[in-house]
């Protein structure tokens, strides 16, 4: 089957072997905009620009208010400057808003956007095996393969429509797993959110299809706050894949999210994210400041979720996806590749919470740190009294390349009974001129050597991803080390 | 001799790294069908002789020159040289943890084959190739599912470099300390492979420490190396005599 990941693959095969960022391009649209700054109005206007109920309003005041307490944390083995949050475009969304009855109707400027990310929205796409929801700056676009989900009683739309057709259910799990004053960007975002997606499951359903999102920042001065919400009820299960890409400005952006996932009794979420944020530029100006907060509430006996995530993009990644294992027998996956070059940096890791008898969780966190990047993995297993008989097994690997990048963990495990059991490895390596001579001297090229050896690295984690994106996820972090050894 | 048969030369090669001149004034010519063997005390330059030859980044080339079948080949890649036929079992093979040893040895020899617009070969008939020249040098076809080099033993390591010599028929081969670390059994499955590969079109430069290879291996000519250059060249006789006296009878000649 032709899929659009394909379609990602050969767009930068072809055309973009000489660029180190290929969505670094923006669109020119016009824009409604609301003026810069934060404060109780401009959160009311987002609210009364999206028709909400007044309990979404609520919400976001009282987030409002939560954060204005809140410091911003330093604990994170980052440096960046302050973010000046009164310099921020909150709502920025293309002119033209009334609800589209069809992707056709979709702005053409935009669907050229889109065409151009190797995202194909006319009807050619339904050959893909992918439903998907666009953010472009603060709102959803479209929402494809909605009409054929609902006849499995699958509910897959933006969260602004959600709000709009779901109130109750929105009421009911909103901040559920990621609660207002969680920290202070789950905050933030509480307060500001513009939208995102929704989804849930009904019983006994397995997803016939594949869900995915996909985030585009367009906007200089914009910061996007999306919110994802995905529900799986009892003996359900779903895919869900996540992409990422902004152009290439000279300043920062920012980006605060929150996806929340909720496993009822025997279901499983597996959500795939391959992160593609602008990075900057060689010498570490401009890109992404990447906070996202990404948790998964395993609630019923026998939940799955898995978390699986390809970060190569952002100036500053802050994220862990995290597990709280509430239901007996739950449990909780983290398979990561965070690959940093130039002078990215990334504070990456995982939560995993255990509560339920005989919950299960995994950790694979590689790391790969370039150029004058700094790579931390920063993870907390914790077994508390009630988590009899609870499991994890943790194995964090980091892979430097060259003599100025960093590499650093900081596994954090606590335990509160006798009756668990926790592994965890660790290594440390580094490729060599010496392993790249030997490649060429056997006629083996340097891109063929690194491709090889970095696959070779991730191999756990990647065969962990869907198999349109793990073809991708090879393809982008060889592109992403081009010229960064030898 | 017919000059056709000239498979490497060696002109008057200067060769430095970090500002320290390692090979001196060296000279060498290699005729098709000629073994040669290159001994010297530690830090004579053999190593790094080697090395020249296939083109590692670390060195600079100060004078001389390196022809291959007449055409100099200093300024070709790493990846050139090994594609026209030059090959280096390396003193300390390299691991490489995630690349398994099966796709390394098929992507080495799909890349000589594209080289010569061969076609390339797909891992099924791979597979029937490499394992019969696995048998040559007594190796169990399990070693193609693990990591090159990975926790293998000295000798393994010693067995899958003279493995990836005959899989890619290279012309010149050179053979750096290929008999350091093995034991005696080893030692005759090394010999015999290198043995078997030889041919009146080839050429070998065995770069070692001890006469006991030269017992399994005649050697055309015995040369020592010193200071980087070569300071004395003769039959086998030589190694003999080197083993019996060492190193510094040669400064007191």
């Amino acid at each position: 089957m032709i899929n659009q990941s394909n379609k990602v693959i050969n767009n930068s095969l072809t055309k973009l072997v000489n660029k180190s960022y290929q969505y670094g391009f923006s669109t020119n649209i016009e824009k409604d905009i609301i003026e810069k700054g934060l404060n109780e109005q401009t959160i009311k206007l987002i609210s009364s620009k999206k028709n909400e109920p007044p309990f979404l309003l609520k919400f976001r005041l009282k987030a409002y208010k939560k954060w204005q307490t809140m410091n911003e944390p330093e604990w994170a083995h980052l440096k960046f400057p302050t973010i000046d949050f009164q310099s921020i475009v909150y709502y920025s969304a293309p002119k033209s808003q009334k609800k589209l009855k069809d992707l056709s109707e979709v702005d053409s400027e935009l669907l050229k956007t889109f065409e151009k990310l190797g995202i194909s929205l006319n009807e050619q796409k339904r050959l893909a095996n992918v439903a998907i929801d666009i953010v472009f700056d603060s709102v959803s676009i479209g929402t494809t393969f909605q009409k054929e989900l609902s006849e499995y009683g699958i509910i897959f739309a933006s969260i602004s429509e959600a709000i709009q057709d779901y109130p109750e259910m929105i009421e009911k799990y909103i901040g559920s797993v990621v609660p207002i004053g969680d920290n202070y960007f789950s905050a933030l975002n509480s307060a500001v959110f513009t939208d995102g997606s929704f989804c849930y499951i009904p019983e006994n359903v397995k997803s016939p299809i594949d869900l995915s999102t996909y985030f585009r920042i367009n906007d200089q001065t914009s910061g996007q706050f999306e919110r994802t919400l995905i529900i799986a009820d009892k003996n359900s299960q779903v895919n869900y894949l996540e992409g990422c890409t902004a152009p290439q400005y000279d300043t920062n952006q920012l980006h605060a999210a929150i996806v929340e996932l909720v496993a009822l009794d025997n279901a499983v979420i597996k959500y795939s994210t391959v992160q593609n944020w602008y990075a900057g530029n060689e010498y570490g100006k401009g890109g992404i400041y990447n906070f996202v907060t990404k948790r998964g509430l395993c609630i019923g006996n026998n939940a799955q979720i898995s978390w699986t995530q390809v970060e190569t993009g952002s100036a500053i990644t802050w994220k862990y996806p995290s597990c709280l294992l509430i239901g007996e027998n739950s449990q909780g996956e983290f398979y990561s590749v965070a690959l940093t070059n130039n002078y990215q940096q990334a504070d990456t890791g995982t939560k995993m919470l255990h509560i339920g008898k005989s919950s299960r969780s995994r950790i694979i966190s590689k790391g790969i740190s370039a150029g004058n990047s700094k790579n931390s993995y920063r993870g907390l297993v914790q077994m508390t009294d009630k988590a009899l008989n609870a499991r994890n097994y943790s194995q964090c690997d980091s892979l430097l390349i060259g003599n100025c990048s960093n590499a650093n963990t900081f596994p954090i495990i606590s335990v509160q009974n006798s009756t668990t059991r926790i592994e965890h490895e660790a290594s440390t390596s580094k490729i060599g001129e010496e392993q790249i001579f030997y490649f060429l001297q056997r006629g083996i090229s340097l891109e063929k050597a690194i491709e090889l050896m970095i696959s070779g690295f991730c191999k756990e984690v990647f065969k962990k991803l869907p198999l349109e994106f793990a073809a991708e996820a090879d393809k982008l972090l060889s592109l992403k080390l081009e010229g960064s050894v030898g | 001799m017919n000059s056709n048969n000239l498979l490497l030369e060696i002109k008057n090669l200067k060769v430095s790294i970090e500002d320290n001149i390692i090979l001196d004034d060296l000279n060498l010519k290699i005729q098709k069908g000629e073994i040669h063997a290159i001994m010297g005390p530690n830090g004579s330059g053999k190593s790094t002789f080697s090395k020249v030859v296939a083109g590692h980044p670390a060195y600079s080339i100060l004078g001389g020159d390196i022809l291959f079948k007449g055409d100099s080949i200093i300024e070709l890649s790493p990846e050139e040289r090994s594609h026209l036929g030059i090959f280096l079992a390396f003193q300390y093979p390299i691991e490489i943890p995630g690349v398994s040893n099966e796709d390394f040895l098929r992507l080495s020899y799909n890349a000589k084959q594209r080289f010569f617009n061969q076609p390339e070969v797909d891992p099924i008939e791979f597979l029937g190739i490499v394992t019969t020249k696995m048998q040559l040098v007594n190796m169990s076809p399990q070693f193609l599912n693990r990591n090159v080099n990975e926790g293998f033993s000295g000798g393994e390591k010693k067995r899958n470099e003279i493995l990836q010599m005959i899989l890619l028929d290279s012309d010149i081969c050179i053979l750096d300390e290929t008999d350091s670390g093995l034991d005696i059994d080893a030692l005759k499955v090394i010999s015999n492979g290198i043995n078997n590969f030889m041919t009146k079109e080839k050429g070998i430069i065995l770069i070692t420490h001890y006469q006991r290879l030269l017992d399994y291996i005649n050697p055309t000519y015995v040369h020592v190396m010193q200071n980087g250059k070569i300071v004395k060249t003769g039959s086998s006789e030589l190694a003999k005599e080197l083993e019996d006296k060492g190193y510094q009878w040669l400064n007191t000649d």
